[in-house]
Protein backbone atom coordinates (compact mmCIF):
# COMPACT_ATOMS: atom_id res chain seq x y z
CA UNK A 1 0.00 0.00 0.00
CA UNK A 2 1.26 3.50 -0.84
CA UNK A 3 2.29 6.04 2.04
CA UNK A 4 -0.21 8.70 2.14
CA UNK A 5 0.02 11.96 1.43
CA UNK A 6 -1.55 13.57 4.89
CA UNK A 7 -2.31 11.20 7.69
CA UNK A 8 -3.79 12.31 10.73
CA UNK A 9 -3.57 10.75 14.19
CA UNK A 10 -5.64 10.82 16.55
CA UNK A 11 -5.91 14.58 16.71
CA UNK A 12 -7.88 16.55 19.07
CA UNK A 13 -8.03 20.56 19.20
CA UNK A 14 -9.16 21.79 22.27
CA UNK A 15 -10.09 25.67 22.46
CA UNK A 16 -9.16 27.69 26.12
CA UNK A 17 -11.36 30.88 26.12
CA UNK A 18 -10.42 33.22 29.18
CA UNK A 19 -12.50 31.91 31.83
CA UNK A 20 -14.71 29.87 30.07
CA UNK A 21 -14.93 26.16 30.34
CA UNK A 22 -12.92 24.43 27.15
CA UNK A 23 -14.34 23.94 24.14
CA UNK A 24 -13.26 21.06 22.45
CA UNK A 25 -13.27 21.73 18.84
CA UNK A 26 -12.08 18.03 17.65
CA UNK A 27 -11.48 14.41 19.26
CA UNK A 28 -9.52 11.56 18.56
CA UNK A 29 -9.91 12.51 14.54
CA UNK A 30 -7.77 10.03 12.36
CA UNK A 31 -7.82 9.95 8.44
CA UNK A 32 -5.59 9.39 5.65
CA UNK A 33 -5.00 10.97 2.71
CA UNK A 34 -3.65 9.46 -0.51
CA UNK A 35 -1.97 11.12 -3.21
CA UNK A 36 -3.41 12.16 -6.31
CA UNK A 37 -7.21 11.90 -3.70
CA UNK A 38 -9.63 14.29 -3.61
CA UNK A 39 -11.04 14.23 -0.87
CA UNK A 40 -14.08 16.61 0.85
CA UNK A 41 -14.86 17.36 4.49
CA UNK A 42 -18.31 17.74 5.14
CA UNK A 43 -19.79 18.54 8.30
CA UNK A 44 -22.26 21.10 9.91
CA UNK A 45 -20.89 24.47 10.68
CA UNK A 46 -18.87 24.77 13.67
CA UNK A 47 -17.86 20.73 13.59
CA UNK A 48 -14.32 21.99 13.56
CA UNK A 49 -13.00 21.05 9.63
CA UNK A 50 -11.79 24.13 8.96
CA UNK A 51 -9.69 24.11 12.43
CA UNK A 52 -8.77 20.87 10.72
CA UNK A 53 -7.80 21.99 7.61
CA UNK A 54 -5.43 24.90 9.40
CA UNK A 55 -3.84 22.59 11.32
CA UNK A 56 -2.60 20.25 8.21
CA UNK A 57 -1.68 23.42 6.85
CA UNK A 58 1.16 24.22 9.88
CA UNK A 59 -0.93 27.37 10.94
CA UNK A 60 -2.43 26.01 13.45
CA UNK A 61 -0.68 23.46 16.37
CA UNK A 62 -2.68 19.96 17.25
CA UNK A 63 -3.81 19.83 21.05
CA UNK A 64 -3.09 15.77 20.86
CA UNK A 65 -2.43 13.48 18.14
CA UNK A 66 -0.06 14.23 15.38
CA UNK A 67 -0.45 14.76 11.34
CA UNK A 68 2.26 13.59 9.03
CA UNK A 69 2.49 14.74 5.40
CA UNK A 70 4.90 12.33 3.49
CA UNK A 71 6.06 10.49 6.69
CA UNK A 72 7.22 13.60 8.11
CA UNK A 73 5.56 15.78 11.32
CA UNK A 74 3.96 18.81 10.30
CA UNK A 75 5.68 21.20 12.65
CA UNK A 76 4.67 24.85 10.55
CA UNK A 77 3.59 26.02 7.43
CA UNK A 78 4.70 24.87 4.18
CA UNK A 79 4.31 25.72 0.39
CA UNK A 80 3.59 21.76 0.27
CA UNK A 81 0.54 22.34 1.60
CA UNK A 82 -1.80 24.90 -0.07
CA UNK A 83 -4.41 26.74 1.49
CA UNK A 84 -7.23 28.54 -0.24
CA UNK A 85 -9.55 30.54 2.00
CA UNK A 86 -13.04 31.46 1.46
CA UNK A 87 -11.96 34.68 0.28
CA UNK A 88 -9.44 34.98 -2.38
CA UNK A 89 -6.96 37.15 -0.11
CA UNK A 90 -4.58 38.37 -3.25
CA UNK A 91 -2.64 41.32 -2.41
CA UNK A 92 -4.05 44.36 -3.65
CA UNK A 93 -1.03 46.39 -3.69
CA UNK A 94 0.20 43.57 -6.52
CA UNK A 95 -0.65 42.71 -9.71
CA UNK A 96 -2.19 39.28 -10.60
CA UNK A 97 1.39 37.93 -12.33
CA UNK A 98 3.21 39.32 -8.85
CA UNK A 99 0.39 37.79 -7.13
CA UNK A 100 1.05 34.58 -8.35
CA UNK A 101 4.88 35.13 -8.15
CA UNK A 102 4.95 35.72 -4.93
CA UNK A 103 5.94 32.47 -3.26
CA UNK A 104 8.07 32.63 -5.52
CA UNK A 105 9.91 36.08 -4.58
CA UNK A 106 10.06 34.89 -1.48
CA UNK A 107 12.38 31.83 -2.36
CA UNK A 108 14.56 34.15 -4.18
CA UNK A 109 13.71 32.72 -7.84
CA UNK A 110 14.76 35.55 -10.34
CA UNK A 111 12.61 37.86 -11.76
CA UNK A 112 11.93 36.71 -14.92
CA UNK A 113 11.99 33.68 -14.20
CA UNK A 114 9.20 33.89 -11.55
CA UNK A 115 7.41 35.53 -13.84
CA UNK A 116 7.97 33.10 -16.60
CA UNK A 117 6.37 30.53 -13.95
CA UNK A 118 3.60 32.54 -12.72
CA UNK A 119 2.58 33.56 -16.33
CA UNK A 120 2.14 29.93 -17.38
CA UNK A 121 0.44 29.13 -13.84
CA UNK A 122 -2.32 31.91 -15.14
CA UNK A 123 -3.16 30.77 -18.72
CA UNK A 124 -3.60 27.82 -17.31
CA UNK A 125 -6.36 28.86 -14.73
CA UNK A 126 -7.45 30.86 -17.71
CA UNK A 127 -6.47 34.23 -16.71
CA UNK A 128 -3.79 34.64 -19.48
CA UNK A 129 -5.07 37.95 -20.16
CA UNK A 130 -5.35 39.05 -16.88
CA UNK A 131 -1.73 39.45 -15.70
CA UNK A 132 -1.46 43.20 -15.56
CA UNK A 133 -4.60 43.54 -13.79
CA UNK A 134 -5.10 44.48 -9.75
CA UNK A 135 -7.52 42.29 -7.74
CA UNK A 136 -10.11 44.74 -7.34
CA UNK A 137 -10.47 44.76 -11.42
CA UNK A 138 -11.54 40.47 -11.16
CA UNK A 139 -14.27 39.23 -10.57
CA UNK A 140 -14.93 36.87 -8.10
CA UNK A 141 -14.50 33.70 -9.90
CA UNK A 142 -11.62 35.04 -11.62
CA UNK A 143 -10.28 36.16 -7.78
CA UNK A 144 -10.63 32.39 -6.69
CA UNK A 145 -8.56 30.88 -9.77
CA UNK A 146 -6.02 33.17 -9.27
CA UNK A 147 -5.53 31.99 -5.54
CA UNK A 148 -5.45 28.94 -7.04
CA UNK A 149 -2.84 30.05 -9.41
CA UNK A 150 -0.53 31.77 -6.34
CA UNK A 151 -0.71 28.44 -4.63
CA UNK A 152 -0.27 25.89 -7.99
CA UNK A 153 2.57 28.13 -8.46
CA UNK A 154 4.99 26.58 -5.61
CA UNK A 155 3.89 23.14 -6.67
CA UNK A 156 2.39 21.74 -3.73
CA UNK A 157 1.69 18.47 -2.80
CA UNK A 158 -1.61 19.37 -0.76
CA UNK A 159 -3.93 21.63 -2.11
CA UNK A 160 -6.27 22.76 0.92
CA UNK A 161 -9.36 24.93 0.15
CA UNK A 162 -11.76 26.35 2.76
CA UNK A 163 -15.34 26.54 1.64
CA UNK A 164 -13.78 28.78 -1.13
CA UNK A 165 -16.71 28.78 -4.09
CA UNK A 166 -19.09 29.68 -0.25
CA UNK A 167 -19.22 33.67 -1.51
CA UNK A 168 -19.42 32.94 -5.58
CA UNK A 169 -22.97 32.65 -7.11
CA UNK A 170 -24.41 29.72 -8.15
CA UNK A 171 -23.25 29.41 -11.96
CA UNK A 172 -19.75 30.75 -11.20
CA UNK A 173 -19.90 28.08 -8.39
CA UNK A 174 -20.56 25.25 -10.33
CA UNK A 175 -18.07 26.63 -13.13
CA UNK A 176 -15.18 26.63 -10.32
CA UNK A 177 -15.83 23.36 -9.73
CA UNK A 178 -15.62 22.07 -13.22
CA UNK A 179 -12.21 24.27 -13.68
CA UNK A 180 -11.22 22.69 -9.97
CA UNK A 181 -11.42 19.12 -11.20
CA UNK A 182 -9.18 20.00 -14.04
CA UNK A 183 -6.79 21.50 -12.05
CA UNK A 184 -7.15 19.22 -9.50
CA UNK A 185 -6.08 16.27 -12.62
CA UNK A 186 -3.65 18.51 -14.48
CA UNK A 187 -1.45 18.55 -10.85
CA UNK A 188 -1.73 15.30 -9.42
CA UNK A 189 -1.96 16.89 -5.83
CA UNK A 190 -4.14 16.05 -3.55
CA UNK A 191 -7.21 17.98 -2.80
CA UNK A 192 -8.73 18.72 0.67
CA UNK A 193 -11.99 20.60 0.40
CA UNK A 194 -13.89 21.77 2.78
CA UNK A 195 -17.52 22.36 2.42
CA UNK A 196 -20.93 22.40 4.07
CA UNK A 197 -23.01 22.00 0.60
CA UNK A 198 -23.73 18.39 -0.08
CA UNK A 199 -23.96 18.99 -3.98
CA UNK A 200 -20.56 20.42 -4.03
CA UNK A 201 -19.08 17.47 -1.68
CA UNK A 202 -21.02 14.99 -4.49
CA UNK A 203 -19.80 16.81 -7.70
CA UNK A 204 -16.21 17.03 -6.51
CA UNK A 205 -15.32 14.33 -3.99
CA UNK A 206 -13.51 10.96 -4.29
CA UNK A 207 -14.61 10.67 -0.74
CA UNK A 208 -17.16 11.96 1.31
CA UNK A 209 -15.50 12.45 5.25
CA UNK A 210 -18.83 13.63 7.42
CA UNK A 211 -17.64 14.72 10.02
CA UNK A 212 -19.97 14.72 13.54
CA UNK A 213 -21.13 18.11 15.17
CA UNK A 214 -18.66 19.51 17.91
CA UNK A 215 -16.54 18.08 19.28
CA UNK A 216 -15.91 17.04 15.44
CA UNK A 217 -15.04 13.88 14.65
CA UNK A 218 -15.05 11.00 11.66
CA UNK A 219 -18.92 10.11 11.45
CA UNK A 220 -18.21 8.00 8.28
CA UNK A 221 -16.47 8.34 4.92
CA UNK A 222 -18.19 8.06 1.99
CA UNK A 223 -16.15 6.87 -1.05
CA UNK A 224 -18.82 8.50 -4.32
CA UNK A 225 -18.77 5.63 -6.87
CA UNK A 226 -19.63 7.98 -10.05
CA UNK A 227 -17.85 8.56 -12.97
CA UNK A 228 -17.00 12.57 -13.21
CA UNK A 229 -18.91 14.68 -14.83
CA UNK A 230 -21.34 14.41 -12.34
CA UNK A 231 -24.96 15.07 -13.79
CA UNK A 232 -27.57 16.13 -10.83
CA UNK A 233 -29.93 14.20 -12.77
CA UNK A 234 -28.59 10.46 -12.25
CA UNK A 235 -30.52 8.82 -10.10
CA UNK A 236 -27.29 7.30 -7.84
CA UNK A 237 -26.14 10.95 -7.44
CA UNK A 238 -29.92 11.30 -5.77
CA UNK A 239 -29.14 8.42 -3.43
CA UNK A 240 -25.87 10.33 -2.17
CA UNK A 241 -27.79 13.13 -1.55
CA UNK A 242 -30.30 11.42 0.47
CA UNK A 243 -27.98 9.79 2.31
CA UNK A 244 -25.85 12.89 2.97
CA UNK A 245 -28.89 14.96 4.03
CA UNK A 246 -29.74 12.21 6.42
CA UNK A 247 -26.52 11.85 8.10
CA UNK A 248 -26.28 15.83 8.44
CA UNK A 249 -29.89 16.49 9.62
CA UNK A 250 -28.96 14.10 12.60
CA UNK A 251 -25.58 16.10 13.41
CA UNK A 252 -27.03 19.51 13.17
CA UNK A 253 -29.80 18.41 15.53
CA UNK A 254 -27.81 16.70 17.70
CA UNK A 255 -25.84 20.20 17.53
CA UNK A 256 -29.08 22.42 18.06
CA UNK A 257 -29.66 20.74 21.20
CA UNK A 258 -26.84 21.38 22.71
CA UNK A 259 -26.79 25.11 21.63
CA UNK A 260 -30.22 25.24 23.76
CA UNK A 261 -28.81 23.62 26.53
CA UNK A 262 -25.53 26.04 26.78
CA UNK B 1 -6.94 73.41 2.72
CA UNK B 2 -7.46 70.26 2.93
CA UNK B 3 -11.06 70.35 2.78
CA UNK B 4 -11.11 72.94 -0.12
CA UNK B 5 -9.12 70.82 -2.67
CA UNK B 6 -11.26 67.72 -1.34
CA UNK B 7 -14.64 69.65 -1.73
CA UNK B 8 -13.00 70.69 -5.66
CA UNK B 9 -12.18 67.59 -6.51
CA UNK B 10 -15.21 65.36 -5.20
CA UNK B 11 -18.38 67.85 -5.61
CA UNK B 12 -17.08 69.44 -9.27
CA UNK B 13 -15.16 67.10 -10.44
CA UNK B 14 -17.74 64.14 -9.90
CA UNK B 15 -20.65 65.97 -10.93
CA UNK B 16 -19.90 66.52 -14.24
CA UNK B 17 -22.47 69.31 -14.99
CA UNK B 18 -21.11 71.49 -17.87
CA UNK B 19 -21.41 70.78 -21.26
CA UNK B 20 -18.11 71.63 -23.42
CA UNK B 21 -18.08 71.13 -27.06
CA UNK B 22 -14.29 69.15 -27.32
CA UNK B 23 -11.85 67.16 -25.25
CA UNK B 24 -12.13 63.79 -23.46
CA UNK B 25 -14.34 63.40 -20.72
CA UNK B 26 -11.42 63.26 -18.78
CA UNK B 27 -9.89 66.73 -19.72
CA UNK B 28 -13.58 68.00 -19.78
CA UNK B 29 -14.28 67.34 -16.30
CA UNK B 30 -11.29 68.76 -15.36
CA UNK B 31 -11.94 72.06 -16.74
CA UNK B 32 -15.72 72.05 -15.27
CA UNK B 33 -13.98 71.20 -11.96
CA UNK B 34 -11.02 74.47 -12.62
CA UNK B 35 -14.15 76.33 -13.82
CA UNK B 36 -16.04 76.13 -10.60
CA UNK B 37 -13.67 76.70 -8.90
CA UNK B 38 -12.35 79.70 -10.52
CA UNK B 39 -16.16 80.77 -10.09
CA UNK B 40 -16.01 79.92 -6.80
CA UNK B 41 -13.19 82.28 -5.71
CA UNK B 42 -14.05 84.81 -8.31
CA UNK B 43 -17.27 85.11 -6.08
CA UNK B 44 -15.87 85.60 -2.77
CA UNK B 45 -13.77 88.38 -3.69
CA UNK B 46 -16.12 90.10 -5.84
CA UNK B 47 -18.49 90.22 -2.21
CA UNK B 48 -15.34 91.36 -0.69
CA UNK B 49 -14.49 94.01 -3.27
CA UNK B 50 -18.06 95.31 -2.87
CA UNK B 51 -18.10 95.27 0.84
CA UNK B 52 -15.35 97.87 0.46
CA UNK B 53 -16.78 99.50 -2.69
CA UNK B 54 -19.95 100.42 -0.22
CA UNK B 55 -17.86 101.61 2.38
CA UNK B 56 -18.43 98.39 4.83
CA UNK B 57 -14.63 96.87 4.59
CA UNK B 58 -12.60 99.42 6.22
CA UNK B 59 -9.57 98.88 3.82
CA UNK B 60 -6.70 98.92 6.60
CA UNK B 61 -8.36 96.48 8.29
CA UNK B 62 -9.93 93.90 5.30
CA UNK B 63 -8.27 95.14 2.51
CA UNK B 64 -9.86 93.77 -0.54
CA UNK B 65 -7.64 91.63 -2.68
CA UNK B 66 -6.96 94.44 -5.68
CA UNK B 67 -5.49 96.31 -2.58
CA UNK B 68 -3.19 93.93 -1.25
CA UNK B 69 -2.49 92.47 -4.45
CA UNK B 70 -1.63 96.23 -6.31
CA UNK B 71 1.66 97.13 -4.89
CA UNK B 72 3.55 93.66 -4.67
CA UNK B 73 7.21 94.74 -5.36
CA UNK B 74 6.54 96.94 -2.54
CA UNK B 75 4.77 94.35 -0.41
CA UNK B 76 7.74 91.68 -1.28
CA UNK B 77 10.29 94.75 0.39
CA UNK B 78 9.22 92.80 3.71
CA UNK B 79 10.65 89.07 2.92
CA UNK B 80 14.24 88.71 4.18
CA UNK B 81 16.55 86.53 2.44
CA UNK B 82 18.13 85.52 5.61
CA UNK B 83 17.47 83.07 7.40
CA UNK B 84 18.69 84.75 10.83
CA UNK B 85 16.60 85.62 13.92
CA UNK B 86 15.94 88.88 13.53
CA UNK B 87 16.93 90.37 10.37
CA UNK B 88 15.78 93.37 9.70
CA UNK B 89 13.65 93.27 6.05
CA UNK B 90 16.47 93.93 3.74
CA UNK B 91 13.76 94.70 0.65
CA UNK B 92 15.21 90.85 -1.38
CA UNK B 93 11.69 91.14 -3.44
CA UNK B 94 10.78 87.49 -5.02
CA UNK B 95 14.36 85.49 -4.08
CA UNK B 96 13.46 87.03 -0.38
CA UNK B 97 9.91 85.45 -1.19
CA UNK B 98 10.91 82.22 -2.63
CA UNK B 99 13.35 81.52 0.44
CA UNK B 100 10.48 82.67 3.00
CA UNK B 101 8.31 80.37 1.71
CA UNK B 102 11.25 77.65 1.10
CA UNK B 103 12.47 77.64 4.72
CA UNK B 104 8.59 77.57 6.10
CA UNK B 105 8.10 74.45 3.54
CA UNK B 106 11.26 72.68 4.15
CA UNK B 107 10.33 72.68 8.04
CA UNK B 108 7.24 71.40 7.61
CA UNK B 109 8.63 68.69 5.27
CA UNK B 110 10.98 67.50 7.12
CA UNK B 111 8.77 67.29 10.49
CA UNK B 112 6.44 65.79 8.49
CA UNK B 113 8.86 63.18 6.98
CA UNK B 114 10.19 62.49 10.34
CA UNK B 115 7.30 61.95 12.21
CA UNK B 116 5.83 59.61 9.33
CA UNK B 117 9.08 57.36 9.71
CA UNK B 118 9.55 57.78 13.30
CA UNK B 119 5.88 57.31 14.18
CA UNK B 120 5.45 53.91 12.08
CA UNK B 121 8.91 52.68 13.69
CA UNK B 122 7.67 53.26 17.00
CA UNK B 123 4.22 51.90 16.43
CA UNK B 124 5.45 49.03 14.95
CA UNK B 125 7.65 48.46 18.25
CA UNK B 126 4.89 48.73 20.17
CA UNK B 127 2.70 46.24 17.99
CA UNK B 128 5.44 43.81 17.78
CA UNK B 129 7.21 44.18 21.05
CA UNK B 130 5.40 43.34 24.37
CA UNK B 131 7.54 45.45 26.63
CA UNK B 132 7.68 48.25 24.86
CA UNK B 133 4.15 48.12 24.48
CA UNK B 134 3.15 48.01 27.80
CA UNK B 135 6.08 50.36 28.63
CA UNK B 136 5.35 52.99 26.06
CA UNK B 137 1.75 53.23 25.30
CA UNK B 138 0.00 54.34 28.48
CA UNK B 139 2.38 57.36 27.93
CA UNK B 140 1.43 57.91 23.97
CA UNK B 141 -1.67 57.63 24.99
CA UNK B 142 -1.81 59.77 27.34
CA UNK B 143 0.54 62.34 25.29
CA UNK B 144 -1.68 61.70 22.06
CA UNK B 145 -4.57 64.33 22.92
CA UNK B 146 -2.57 67.12 23.97
CA UNK B 147 -2.76 70.13 21.49
CA UNK B 148 1.03 70.84 19.04
CA UNK B 149 0.17 74.26 20.40
CA UNK B 150 0.24 73.46 24.45
CA UNK B 151 4.32 71.86 23.74
CA UNK B 152 5.66 75.30 21.86
CA UNK B 153 7.06 76.32 24.91
CA UNK B 154 8.91 73.22 25.69
CA UNK B 155 10.15 73.12 22.31
CA UNK B 156 11.09 76.46 23.07
CA UNK B 157 13.09 75.59 26.15
CA UNK B 158 14.83 73.13 24.93
CA UNK B 159 15.76 73.64 21.42
CA UNK B 160 16.04 77.05 21.62
CA UNK B 161 15.29 79.71 19.01
CA UNK B 162 15.48 78.51 15.30
CA UNK B 163 14.58 76.15 12.94
CA UNK B 164 14.55 73.01 15.36
CA UNK B 165 11.60 74.12 17.66
CA UNK B 166 9.33 74.85 14.56
CA UNK B 167 10.19 71.18 13.10
CA UNK B 168 9.99 69.56 16.50
CA UNK B 169 6.00 70.91 16.77
CA UNK B 170 5.73 70.06 13.01
CA UNK B 171 7.07 66.26 14.31
CA UNK B 172 4.75 66.19 17.20
CA UNK B 173 1.89 67.08 15.36
CA UNK B 174 2.28 63.88 13.10
CA UNK B 175 4.12 61.68 15.72
CA UNK B 176 1.69 60.64 17.55
CA UNK B 177 -1.33 60.46 15.47
CA UNK B 178 1.15 57.83 12.81
CA UNK B 179 1.68 56.11 16.20
CA UNK B 180 -1.33 55.25 16.72
CA UNK B 181 -2.98 54.93 13.39
CA UNK B 182 -0.07 52.55 13.24
CA UNK B 183 -0.35 50.30 15.84
CA UNK B 184 -4.56 50.38 14.96
CA UNK B 185 -3.65 49.28 11.70
CA UNK B 186 -1.09 46.65 12.59
CA UNK B 187 -3.80 44.99 14.55
CA UNK B 188 -6.55 45.20 11.37
CA UNK B 189 -4.02 43.66 8.46
CA UNK B 190 -6.26 40.95 7.50
CA UNK B 191 -5.50 37.32 9.14
CA UNK B 192 -5.23 35.94 5.90
CA UNK B 193 -2.74 38.11 4.34
CA UNK B 194 -0.06 36.94 6.97
CA UNK B 195 -1.62 33.16 6.52
CA UNK B 196 -0.20 33.36 2.81
CA UNK B 197 2.99 34.79 3.38
CA UNK B 198 3.59 32.28 6.32
CA UNK B 199 2.67 29.19 4.15
CA UNK B 200 4.76 30.84 1.38
CA UNK B 201 7.58 30.90 3.30
CA UNK B 202 8.40 34.12 4.20
CA UNK B 203 10.90 35.32 6.77
CA UNK B 204 9.23 37.78 9.73
CA UNK B 205 11.27 40.68 7.54
CA UNK B 206 9.89 39.81 4.55
CA UNK B 207 6.87 39.55 6.10
CA UNK B 208 6.88 43.20 7.54
CA UNK B 209 8.35 45.37 4.59
CA UNK B 210 6.71 43.35 1.48
CA UNK B 211 2.65 42.18 3.26
CA UNK B 212 2.05 44.26 6.41
CA UNK B 213 3.99 47.33 5.62
CA UNK B 214 2.06 48.00 2.03
CA UNK B 215 -1.47 46.45 3.97
CA UNK B 216 -1.49 49.53 6.34
CA UNK B 217 0.46 52.36 4.14
CA UNK B 218 -2.59 54.15 2.42
CA UNK B 219 -4.13 54.15 6.03
CA UNK B 220 -1.41 56.08 7.11
CA UNK B 221 -0.83 58.43 4.55
CA UNK B 222 -4.90 59.49 5.17
CA UNK B 223 -3.53 60.03 8.68
CA UNK B 224 -0.55 61.95 7.22
CA UNK B 225 -2.97 64.12 4.93
CA UNK B 226 -5.35 64.91 7.69
CA UNK B 227 -2.77 65.86 9.81
CA UNK B 228 -1.07 68.50 7.26
CA UNK B 229 -3.57 71.12 7.88
CA UNK B 230 -2.54 70.68 11.56
CA UNK B 231 1.19 70.90 10.80
CA UNK B 232 0.59 74.27 9.02
CA UNK B 233 -0.69 75.56 11.72
CA UNK B 234 1.97 75.01 13.97
CA UNK B 235 4.78 75.90 11.99
CA UNK B 236 3.37 79.09 11.47
CA UNK B 237 3.23 79.75 15.27
CA UNK B 238 6.28 78.55 16.00
CA UNK B 239 7.67 80.47 13.25
CA UNK B 240 5.80 83.78 14.80
CA UNK B 241 6.93 82.88 18.25
CA UNK B 242 10.34 80.65 18.43
CA UNK B 243 12.16 81.00 14.51
CA UNK B 244 12.55 84.74 13.51
CA UNK B 245 11.85 83.75 9.88
CA UNK B 246 9.38 82.43 7.50
CA UNK B 247 5.87 83.02 6.94
CA UNK B 248 4.80 82.85 10.39
CA UNK B 249 7.15 85.66 10.85
CA UNK B 250 6.29 87.83 8.42
CA UNK B 251 2.21 87.46 9.12
CA UNK B 252 3.75 88.61 13.10
CA UNK B 253 5.51 91.35 11.62
CA UNK B 254 2.77 92.47 9.77
CA UNK B 255 0.32 92.28 12.80
CA UNK B 256 2.56 94.16 14.88
CA UNK B 257 3.19 97.23 12.20
CA UNK B 258 -0.24 96.63 11.48
CA UNK B 259 -0.26 96.33 7.79
CA UNK B 260 -3.19 94.25 6.50
CA UNK B 261 -1.96 94.49 3.40
CA UNK B 262 0.87 92.51 4.45
CA UNK B 263 -1.59 89.95 6.67
CA UNK B 264 -3.55 88.95 3.30
CA UNK B 265 -0.94 89.29 0.91
CA UNK B 266 0.91 85.87 3.80
CA UNK B 267 -2.18 84.78 4.17
CA UNK B 268 -3.17 84.32 0.25
CA UNK B 269 0.32 82.21 -0.18
CA UNK B 270 -0.50 80.33 2.68
CA UNK B 271 -3.58 79.38 1.23
CA UNK B 272 -1.88 78.28 -2.00
CA UNK B 273 0.90 76.73 -0.66
CA UNK B 274 -1.32 74.77 1.65
CA UNK B 275 -3.80 73.60 -1.23
CA UNK B 276 -0.36 72.54 -3.47
CA UNK B 277 0.79 70.34 -0.35
CA UNK B 278 -2.39 68.66 -0.27
CA UNK B 279 -2.60 68.27 -4.07
CA UNK B 280 1.12 66.78 -3.58
CA UNK B 281 0.27 64.50 -1.24
CA UNK B 282 -2.58 63.04 -2.84
CA UNK B 283 -0.72 62.80 -6.29
CA UNK B 284 2.50 60.97 -4.13
CA UNK B 285 -0.21 58.51 -2.54
CA UNK B 286 -1.58 58.01 -6.49
CA UNK B 287 1.98 56.96 -7.77
CA UNK B 288 2.84 55.02 -4.70
CA UNK B 289 -0.05 53.80 -3.36
CA UNK B 290 -1.77 52.93 -6.64
CA UNK B 291 -3.84 50.45 -5.57
CA UNK B 292 -6.04 52.61 -3.42
CA UNK B 293 -9.16 54.66 -5.42
CA UNK B 294 -8.37 58.10 -4.47
CA UNK B 295 -9.83 59.46 -1.92
CA UNK B 296 -10.00 55.96 -0.20
CA UNK B 297 -7.88 55.42 2.63
CA UNK B 298 -8.34 52.14 4.36
CA UNK B 299 -6.73 48.96 3.04
CA UNK B 300 -9.00 46.26 1.98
Amino acid sequence: MTRPAVSIKNVAKTWTPEGRPPVHALRNLSLDVMPGEFVVLLGPSGCGKSTLLYMIAGLEGTSGGVIEQDGAFVTEPSAERGLIFQEASLFPWLTILDNVAFGLSVRGVPVAERRAVAADMLRKVGLGDMMEKKPDELSGGMRQRAACARALAMRPKVLMMDEPFAALDVQTRSKMQDFLLQIWRDSGASVILVTHSIDEAIALADRVVVFTSRPGQVKTIVPIDLPRPRPSRDPRYHEYRDMFTELLADEVDRAFAEQEVV
Amino acid sequence: MSISTKSVATLFGGAGVGRLPSGSPKLRRHLVGIGWGMASIGLFTAIWEILWAIGWANPLLLPPPHLFLQDIPGTLGYFSQKNIVGAKAAGNGVTGLLLTILWTTSRVVLGLALGFVLGVAVGAMVHYVRMVRNLLLPTILLLAPISPVAWLPVAIFVFGIGDVPAIFLVFITVFFAIVLSTVAQLESVPRNYLHVARIMGATEAQTFWRVTLPAILPSLFMTLRLNLFAAWMVVLIAEAVGVGSGLGQITSMARATFNAKLVFFTMAIIGVLGFLFDWGLRYIQGRMLWWVAPGQGGSK
